[in-house]
């Protein structure tokens, strides 16, 4: 039996055929609309996330599975003390697959320790999130045509930043990806994905505060958010925070089959301007989520 | 200062000084009932100071944690008198119950009967990390 708690427990031919799997239902969904009849699908999440939760179950109906689970601990029997362990126990008993989201990070790993039903993380706290790497990977792989060869820069909170760090990790695996990574000083990525990833994977990179002055170069732009908290300094983040706000006019150099991408939700880290434009696809990577999430879900429960 | 021969036994040698009382507890040698000595800031050629742990009785021990304190540490087993072998224990792939997570956001520090495991993720530089959050053991 299989789980999903982290990127890298994926190979990279696994990613790939689950990404032709994702495609394929794309293509076809009515041949997938019965695969998962009579299987359900426990979505565990003790803290809320309508986007991922909603993807989940719209992911599984659409498999022609059904839904059972819980939307916050509140209304889980961890308001009474109840172990993640002795929860993953009991929900196998009652469900076919789970997918869990927890704010303490590892949960989901004690969990599938735990649990006779494959697990699926989907998002502890600010460790991992490997649904929403592979959502990345499919918009990449769909909007470019490939998955390598290309400059992929990610901006924003790359220190704090989950979403970036397993992007990170997951295309450096790739034969000739180079990244810009655009931050300001406080949030670059930090020192343990620099070492084991791009110095490990041998990767071309380079760091940068400027935006603009990345952008000509850029096959790829992944947004992250810029938060205040993040900053010691109020007046750095006042000085830095509009520079990484990306709005038309910073789009002037950039090449015109750019891709912009976000992991959302969005606060005001892309301007509403930029929803017009067609390289935005932030929206459409919404909707591939749902796509690969029923291409793991069907992996995980082994049906062709 | 003096302390008798080992005829059957063991002696841990070389372990970083200040470091002895910390392996005594690990191994859990209080719970022996043979003679066992700590002996703290002895001279060392290589280092200044080591400390020793002798154990007047050969028993298993789980050596597996005395290569993750230091890769230097030697373990000599006695018998008869003669030292019969000498070994550098290996790093441990998985570390279990010894080492605790400091992360106050992993789940070990919410759910307190969880085990605590650590695994090498980086042989040549000696990194262990959390098997459930990643955070590298100090």
């Amino acid at each position: 039996m299989r789980n999903l708690i982290d990127i890298a427990d994926l190979s990279v031919e696994e990613i790939d055929d689950l990404i032709a799997k994702a495609e394929d239902i794309i293509a076809d969904p009515d041949k997938y609309a019965e695969k998962c009849r009579r299987k359900k699908l426990a979505t565990l999440f003790y803290e809320p996330s309508t986007r991922t939760r909603l993807s989940f179950e719209s992911a599984m109906i659409e498999l022609g599975g059904s839904v059972i689970g819980f939307s916050e601990a509140q209304s889980s029997s961890a308001s009474k003390g109840e172990s993640v362990a002795d929860t993953a126990r009991v929900v196998s008993c009652f469900a076919d697959i789970i997918a869990m989201r927890h704010p303490m990070e590892g949960a989901p790993l004690v969990a599938a320790m735990n649990a006779s039903i494959p697990v699926i993380n989907a998002g502890d706290g600010g460790h991992n999130h490997p649904t929403q790497t592979l959502t990345d990977l499919l918009t990449i792989k769909r909007e470019k045509g490939r998955l390598g060869n290309m400059t992929v820069g990610c901006c924003g909170d790359l220190k704090f930043g989950r979403t970036v760090h397993s992007l990170l990790g997951a295309m450096s695996r790739y034969e000739g990806v180079d990244f810009v990574l655009i931050s300001p000083e406080e949030l670059r990525v930090p020192e343990h994905v620099r070492t084991d990833i791009l110095k490990a994977s041998g990767v071309k990179y380079r760091e940068t505060e400027s935006l603009q002055e990345a952008m000509p170069e850029l096959d790829v732009l992944y947004m992250t958010r810029v938060q205040r908290e993040r900053f010691i300094s109020e007046a750095d983040y006042v000085r830095l925070k509009d520079t990484y706000i990306l709005t038309p006019d910073k789009l002037t150099d950039a090449k015109p089959d750019l891709s912009i991408l976000h992991p959302l939700p969005r606060v005001n880290e892309i301007s509403v301007a930029i929803d017009r434009d067609p390289r935005a696809c932030y929206f459409r990577q919404v909707l591939n989520g749902k796509y690969i999430r029923m291409a793991l879900i069907m992996k995980l429960l082994e049906v062709e | 200062m003096l302390i008798g021969t080992i005829v059957d036994g063991i002696v841990i040698d070389h372990i970083p000084a200040g470091r002895g009382m910390e392996l005594y507890r690990y191994l859990r040698l209080d719970e022996l009932s043979c003679e066992v000595a700590i002996i703290m800031n002895a001279p060392s050629g290589k280092r200044g100071k080591k400390d020793i742990l002798k154990i007047n009785e050969v028993i298993d021990l789980n050596l597996d944690l005395l290569g993750y304190i230091d890769p230097h540490i030697t373990v000599n087993i006695i018998k008869n008198g003669e030292r019969v072998s000498k070994t550098h224990p290996a790093l441990p792939e998985t570390i279990r119950g010894v080492i605790r997570c400091k992360n106050p956001r992993c789940i070990t520090s919410r759910e307190q009967e969880l085990e605590h495991i650590f695994k090498l993720t980086d042989p040549d530089r000696r990194v262990y990390r959390c098997i459930y959050c990643d955070t590298r053991a100090k």
